[in-house]
């Protein structure tokens, strides 16, 4: 399956990056091949608002069937259940770390937004 | 005529100098208008004590999406700048918190599979007191932009007479919205670094406006002189200065207002009126 995992780079050595919506990268790994591909964020990172909302929607279009980040915020939550995408909460590590345990049943899936939404 | 009380750095004394302004502007029954456009905590009400005898809901247009009629082509969410409306998957979300009401997804939907329906964000409130027209909006608790509110209170406002608009602090869109085509801009500041800081950045700001304004300080005495200094060198007119008075402290803690409980400002705020008649071109008879 292909799992989206937010990045502060662009290997699977990187730490992941904790946010969602202001990610630097998003890596999309296929966890059956081990293969993956970067996508830059930059421009989510930049924005005003609605950061949570626009890369929810990049991540669904890149057909990614879950998403492994550190925090994600109501209107993030919201996009990525709309689509039916899986959320899998990753404190820190690297990306491998983070996939190596989500492989191992050790990341509980998010029931609802942990964070409160940003304004701005 | 229309006076615009604003600052850059909150806490300077707006409201007090909007408050006791009007207060002499409506010596001898005179009619001006006073417009609470500080919407996320309006305060000039405990010290005007207007009996509020209107109260009107302050309500904005939102996106609805026919799921019936909807193509999924995700033009809606192309068009908005906000992300307030977005195309996921097979499904249209929209965020009501985040629409500014500009209808663009509604206009660019080929199916027309989106219709508009009101959502309440605040409400405005009118009274009076005495001969003072008193007008405030209220921004619903939770909602993150005001200028559709300070918009209404703006339109609400009575023409002909003088009318002072008590704004935000700061200098983003809510001060813009309740300063934008004021006569004249009254920037209370305070004579400390923050002050200072605050003040040039308001300066700038009604300057981008092609605004006419001056500077009153508050708690003059309390500070350093770089205020003062900035406003000499740069040829910008102090048009009074407040002193730095517990009595004024006092008054204001208890909610009274200063030119009621301590005559002896009186004299101040008249002279700051017709100061500001005179600075903005208006003949004073």
């Amino acid at each position: 399956m292909k799992i989206a995992v937010s990045s502060q780079g662009m290997s699977l050595d990187s730490e992941m990056d904790p946010r969602f919506g202001r990610a630097k990268y998003f890596l999309v790994i296929d966890s059956d091949t081990g293969q993956f591909t970067v996508h830059d964020n930059t421009q989510n990172l930049n924005a005003m608002q609605g950061a949570g909302i626009q890369a929810a929607k990049n991540v669904v279009d890149l057909n990614v069937e879950a998403v492994i980040t550190g925090n994600v915020g109501p209107k993030a939550y919201a996009a990525l259940k709309a689509a039916d995408i899986k959320i899998y909460l990753c404190e820190k590590g690297s990306v491998k770390q983070a996939v190596d345990k989500f492989q191992a049943g050790q990341l509980s899936n998010a029931g609802q937004a942990n964070q409160e939404g940003h304004w701005v | 005529m229309k006076i615009a009380i604003a600052s850059g750095k909150g806490g300077t004394g707006k409201t007090t100098v909007a408050t006791n302004l009007t207060y002499m502007a409506a010596e001898n029954k005179e009619q001006v208008a006073y417009l609470d456009c500080d919407v996320e905590e309006p305060n000039a009400h405990i010290f005007l004590k207007p009996e509020i005898k209107e109260q009107r809901p302050v309500v904005r247009l939102i996106p609805v999406v026919d799921e019936d009629k909807c193509t999924l082509c995700g033009q809606c969410g192309e068009i908005c700048q906000f992300s307030a409306i977005v195309l996921v998957g097979r499904k249209v979300i929209a965020y009501p918190e985040l629409c500014h009401a500009c209808g663009g997804c509604k206009l660019v939907c080929p199916a027309k599979a989106i219709t508009e329906k009101t959502r309440e964000v605040g409400k405005m409130e009118i009274g009076s007191s005495g001969s003072i027209h008193f007008i405030q909006g209220l921004l619903n608790i939770g909602e993150a932009m005001s200028p559709p509110v300070i918009q209404a209170v703006r339109q609400a406002a009575p023409e002909d007479i003088p009318v002072i608009i008590d704004a935000p602090p700061g200098t983003s869109c809510p001060v813009i919205e309740s300063i934008r085509g004021a006569d004249y801009v009254v920037l209370v500041t305070e004579p400390t670094p923050f002050g200072l800081h605050d003040l040039q950045l308001a300066i700038e700001m009604v300057q981008a406006l092609g605004l006419v304004f001056g500077v009153v300080i508050n708690r003059a005495d309390s500070g350093d002189d770089k205020v003062l200094d900035y406003c000499r060198n740069n040829a910008i007119p102090v048009l009074a200065e407040i002193p730095d008075d517990r009595q004024i402290a006092e008054v204001y803690s208890k909610g009274e207002m200063i030119c009621e409980a301590l005559p002896e400002y009186q004299q101040l705020f008249k002279l700051l009126f017709q100061e500001i008649l005179q600075q903005a071109g208006v003949h004073v008879g």
